[in-house]
């Protein structure tokens, strides 16, 4: 561990806690030009996000101290992957405590825990959308995995920093496989994220909802985080697509002048990429709960054949 | 290797006993565990209806010994293998003994795990439970005296009069509470696929010896049998132990025992029973057998996974809370089975390191599975003591009423859900690593299929999480569905140190990976000829099984992350802003008139797996009409397999005894005909 382990370390924290709602902001904007809209402002995440924090938060009666240890713990995970997550440099000191898989299980223990405390409160709501968010889940993971696999088959490691590394220096950038992974990746992203096809990020109090109802009970600070930690969770998966995708730009040990240009490019590339999440989100339309099976599923088979098809060429 | 303490010794026999200095570990533990957990049986029938003397003092004394003899098998894992003869049994037929770094590893779970389940049973029992107290306490410590001694067995024989012990006096556990009808049909069951596991374990044995009839452990390791032989021996093996540890299609039993069972017994059984036919299937197929094929491996990993898949699906439907568990036990069991057949697919091309990374994960799954199942079996007895409700449909929000045992549940729940930083994880992490490695075999077929496999594996894992969402949100979360839960209880002081302990174990195991690997390493030194101990240690406090560039994983830094952010948010919205908080009813929309019957119910919970894995079960739905006036609404789910398998094989069985019934006609001068007509056939023998 150096100096400017330390340093991109705690850059890339800032950075995604900074920009994460501005992503969310961006997104927002450009689905509202698309879809012929007054869009809100950039800031608007801030603006909400501060709102929040100043209000009362509201909590139910009946409510255990798990409902209201929750937010915070659910902000600690997306913190902490958002950190190992390599975007802006591969020189991450606290990046060897999760590889891909233990990233897999950091948002599976968020998604766990924000489950357990939508079920907390017992109103019908809540309960069915615990119930829909770990179908969802279960569904979603192996799909995810499976993505991961194939990159770390290519990269032989699980190392997030090691598959960037190996998968930016690579000779013949394009692999087959990850074509079909970064299809797989995209369609287990919308998911997770509880974007268009699979959830509407801007319903509200509609039965077909499914991040709605799980934090429908929260309100001020608590909501805050937990809109927050959305929206990290979102720069987190973006910034895993582009780490596996698009791995070119990203810093590397003992280059302090290739980490002030990374972030530009960082911010570059996620710009393209919200304005992609808000064409795909107004192109589609959202589909019956029990078809999101189906929808995962061909994910998962995608991202199989991807991993099939690395082995079959490696061979 | 070397010779026993007290037991060989022919001429200086007395003195030598008393020289306690000259003890081995082996000596140790057969005299004062072993022994001591009969004593304390026997004490137990002596004392019968004194409740206090075997709760308050046998019970602890039994958990004391546990601790102990994790203690011994401890230092006995890193020592050499130690024998010992004991002169008990049939005349010319002693029992072979023998402690090696695998059974130290067996006996270490049996004590840690038993330490704790005995502690909490001291808290646990009631007066007038079926079985008096004094008699249960003899059957628990025969029964934990039995489970020891099988993994120390070191011939057949020994082998098979403790295995039938341990069943027996499981059987009599199960039925403690023998007036009711479905308990005593639950143990008739398992006392059934006990019987036939034990039968193919014996030919198993009688296979191994090649008819040199010398069946100790040693004369079957010196014995080089033919591919068709060993393929047989193994296979008799895998469906003996298969039997017990519940792979699929032999579960069956699994979710009708564990639940009729009080439920120290159930964790009991549960969390250590089956890790014994674990330990038969490895020490049959990595110690007994000198030749192993990729083959058998092939085998177990689909039968594993299969196994898995079908008892986590099977959990996530489950309304009664101990079926769910005893369904759950069966996917971690097809798991650890999964991670040996991957370790012997290996270990048949002679890929030793990776064959040792499998067998380390299914030995980490081992000993993680056995604390959590047990903390979350005796959660389920605290939880039935306090509401006397076992169907997850009469309870909820019990967290306001046992808010103790709800967070140490938590704590079971994220464990089994293999979830970061819990124990669970750790060996998942170490399979999904070593199918990593799968593309590396030399066959092409296997490279394609195995890496799939890998998703099945992480199927079983999300769906466990699934599970345990619905588990634990449907009994502590929400609000009480009945008016009684509210004058629930919480957990005693005997129940809150035993339930600790086993807590203790999961958290230990999550965050000290390195640590516990270097405990497993002399096993799998011993069964494979390579470990992970030496990688592992390398690189500290972070789990590093080949490399760090290559894979790593720091527990410690993980938890230290989290904790950290939380606690800096925490105190930031508090510096920041302000922690005012409102209390006000729930708001659910707007909806004023919520009540505890709106909740999802466990049958809510699990309609979308009905759904998605609709093949999987045999489903009767009575469904109410629109016009109902009092509208009712079924469904009952089972297992096809009693459909195929065990139905018709009853059908079977019955027919034969009716055929067989013929014969007896119940008059006199029939029988004697009988007589008559062997009398005259073997006078025909007799004089060709």
């Amino acid at each position: 561990m150096n100096i400017y382990g330390v340093i991109s370390q705690a850059l890339e924290i800032v950075v995604a806690l900074a920009l994460a709602p501005l992503l969310t902001g961006w997104v927002n904007q450009w689905r509202a030009w698309l879809q012929n809209k007054s869009a809100p402002s950039l800031w608007q995440p801030y603006r909400v996000l501060h709102k929040l924090f100043n209000k009362d938060s509201v909590v139910a009666d009946h409510a255990s101290p798990l409902f209201r240890a929750v937010p915070y713990i659910v902000f600690g995970c997306m913190a902490l992957a958002s950190s190992i997550v390599p975007t802006l440099s591969t020189d991450l000191p606290l990046a060897p405590a999760a590889d891909a898989i233990a990233l897999v299980g950091l948002f599976a223990l968020a998604r766990v825990f924000i489950s357990l405390a939508a079920m907390d409160i017992g109103t019908s709501f809540g309960s069915l959308g615990a119930r829909r968010e770990m179908l969802i889940g279960f569904l979603a993971e192996p799909a995810l995995l499976m993505v991961l696999f194939s990159a770390s088959l290519i990269s032989k490691s699980t190392s997030l920093t090691t598959m960037v590394e190996a998968l930016a220096h690579q000779e013949l950038a394009i692999y087959p496989a990850l074509a079909f992974a970064g299809v797989a990746f995209t369609m287990v992203s919308l998911a997770e994220n509880a974007r268009v096809p699979v959830d509407n990020p801007a319903t509200h109090l509609e039965l077909t909802m499914i991040h709605e109802a799980l934090i429908l009970e929260y309100s001020g600070r608590h909501l805050a985080l937990i809109e927050w930690a959305a929206s990290l969770k979102l720069f987190a998966y973006s910034c895993i697509g582009l780490a596996l995708f698009f791995p070119w730009g990203v810093a590397e040990a003992d280059a302090p002048l290739a980490l002030l240009l990374a972030l530009p490019v960082l911010v570059g590339k996620l710009a393209i990429g919200g304005f992609l999440l808000a064409v795909l989100e107004t192109l589609a339309a959202k589909m019956r709960i029990f078809r999101v099976p189906e929808f995962l599923a061909g994910a998962f088979l995608l991202a199989v054949i991807g991993m099939l098809v690395h082995i079959l060429l490696a061979t | 290797m070397r010779g026993a303490g007290p037991w060989g010794l022919k001429d200086d026999g007395f003195d030598k006993v008393m020289d306690l200095t000259g003890w081995l570990r082996l000596d140790w533990i057969l005299v004062a565990v072993v022994g001591g957990w009969l004593l304390i049986g026997v004490a137990g029938v002596l004392g019968l209806r004194r409740f206090t003397f075997v709760s308050r003092v046998l019970f602890p004394a039994g958990g004391a010994l546990g601790l102990l003899l994790f203690g011994l098998a401890l230092g006995a894992i890193f020592g050499a293998p130690e024998v010992a003869v004991l002169p008990i049994g049939l005349p010319n037929l002693p029992f072979h003994l023998r402690l090696d770094s695998l059974s130290a590893f067996f006996l270490m779970v049996i004590g840690a795990v038993s330490a704790g389940i005995s502690t909490f049973a001291a808290g646990y029992f009631r007066k007038a439970e079926g079985t008096p107290p004094g008699l249960l306490c003899l059957e628990y410590h025969v029964f934990l005296a039995s489970m020891a001694l099988v993994v120390l067995a070191d011939d057949a024989y020994a082998f098979m009069v403790m295995w039938e012990t341990m069943a027996l006096s499981s059987y009599f556990l199960v039925t403690a509470n023998h007036r009711v009808p479905e308990v005593r049909r639950a143990g008739y069951l398992y006392l059934t696929m006990a019987h036939i596991g034990a039968i193919s374990i014996l030919l198993c044995f009688g296979v191994l010896q090649a008819n040199t009839g010398d069946y100790t452990f040693d004369n079957m390791r010196a014995q080089n049998l033919s591919p068709f032989w060993a393929s047989v021996g193994f296979l008799l093996a895998l469906l003996g132990f298969g039997a017990k540890a519940g792979l699929v299609p032999l579960h069956v039993w699994l979710p009708e025992a564990h639940p009729a069972a009080p439920s120290p017994v159930s964790a009991l059984m549960s969390g250590v029973m089956l890790k014994t036919a674990i330990y038969g299937l490895l020490r049959v197929s990595f110690d007994l057998l000198q030749t192993r094929f990729w083959w058998w491996g092939g085998l177990l990993l689909a039968l594993g996974l299969a196994t898995a898949l079908f008892g986590v699906v099977f959990a996530a439907v489950q309304v009664d809370m101990k079926r769910l568990l005893a369904y759950s036990s069966v996917e971690n069991i097809g798991l650890v089975i999964a991670s040996i057949g991957l370790a012997l697919i290996f270990s048949g091309y002679g890929m030793k390191a990776l064959a040792a990374l499998a067998l380390t994960a299914a030995l980490y799954h081992v000993a993680s599975h056995a604390f959590f199942k047990s903390l979350l079996f005796l959660c389920t007895g605290c939880v039935l003591h306090a509401t006397a409700e076992r169907s997850l449909g009469k309870l909820g929000g019990l967290i306001r009423y046992m808010p103790w045992v709800a967070w140490v549940t938590l704590i079971g729940v994220l464990t089994s859900a293999g979830l970061p930083p819990l124990g669970g994880f750790v060996s998942e992490w170490l399979l999904l690593q070593s199918f990593l490695f799968t593309p590396g075999l030399p066959d092409a077929l296997l490279n394609m299929l195995i890496p799939a496999a890998a998703a099945l594996v992480a199927l079983v894992a999300a769906l466990a999480g699934y599970t345990m969402v619905k588990f634990f949100g449907v009994i502590f979360l929400g609000r009480p569905r009945e008016e009684k839960l509210a004058q629930a209880h919480d957990a005693g002081a005997w129940e809150r140190v035993g339930m600790l302990w086993l807590v203790l174990g999961c958290v230990a195991l999550g965050l000290a990976p390195v640590q516990f690997i270097q405990i497993i390493d002399p096993v799998t030194q011993q069964l494979l000829a390579a470990g992970l101990g030496r990688t592992v240690a390398a690189s500290g406090w972070l789990l590093a099984p080949i490399s760090v560039e290559r894979a790593s994983y720091g527990p410690v830094i993980f938890l230290i992350g989290v904790a950290a952010s939380f606690a800096l948010a925490f105190l930031m919205v508090r510096w920041f802003y302000h922690g005012r908080l409102r209390r006000s009813p729930a708001w659910d929309c707007g909806f004023p008139w919520q009540n505890a019957r709106m909740q999802d119910t466990a049958e809510g919970f699990g309609q979308p797996i009905r759904q998605i894995f609709e093949p999987f079960f045999v489903m009767r739905r009575e469904l109410p009409t629109p016009f109902d006036a009092r509208p009712r609404y079924r469904v009952v789910v089972e297992d096809h397999f009693w459909g195929w398998i065990y139905l018709p094989l009853a059908a079977l069985a019955e027919r034969i005894a009716r055929l067989v019934g013929l014969l007896q006609q119940g008059r006199i001068s029939i029988y004697l005909l009988y007589s008559f007509v062997t009398l005259i056939a073997m006078l025909l023998v007799v004089k060709r």
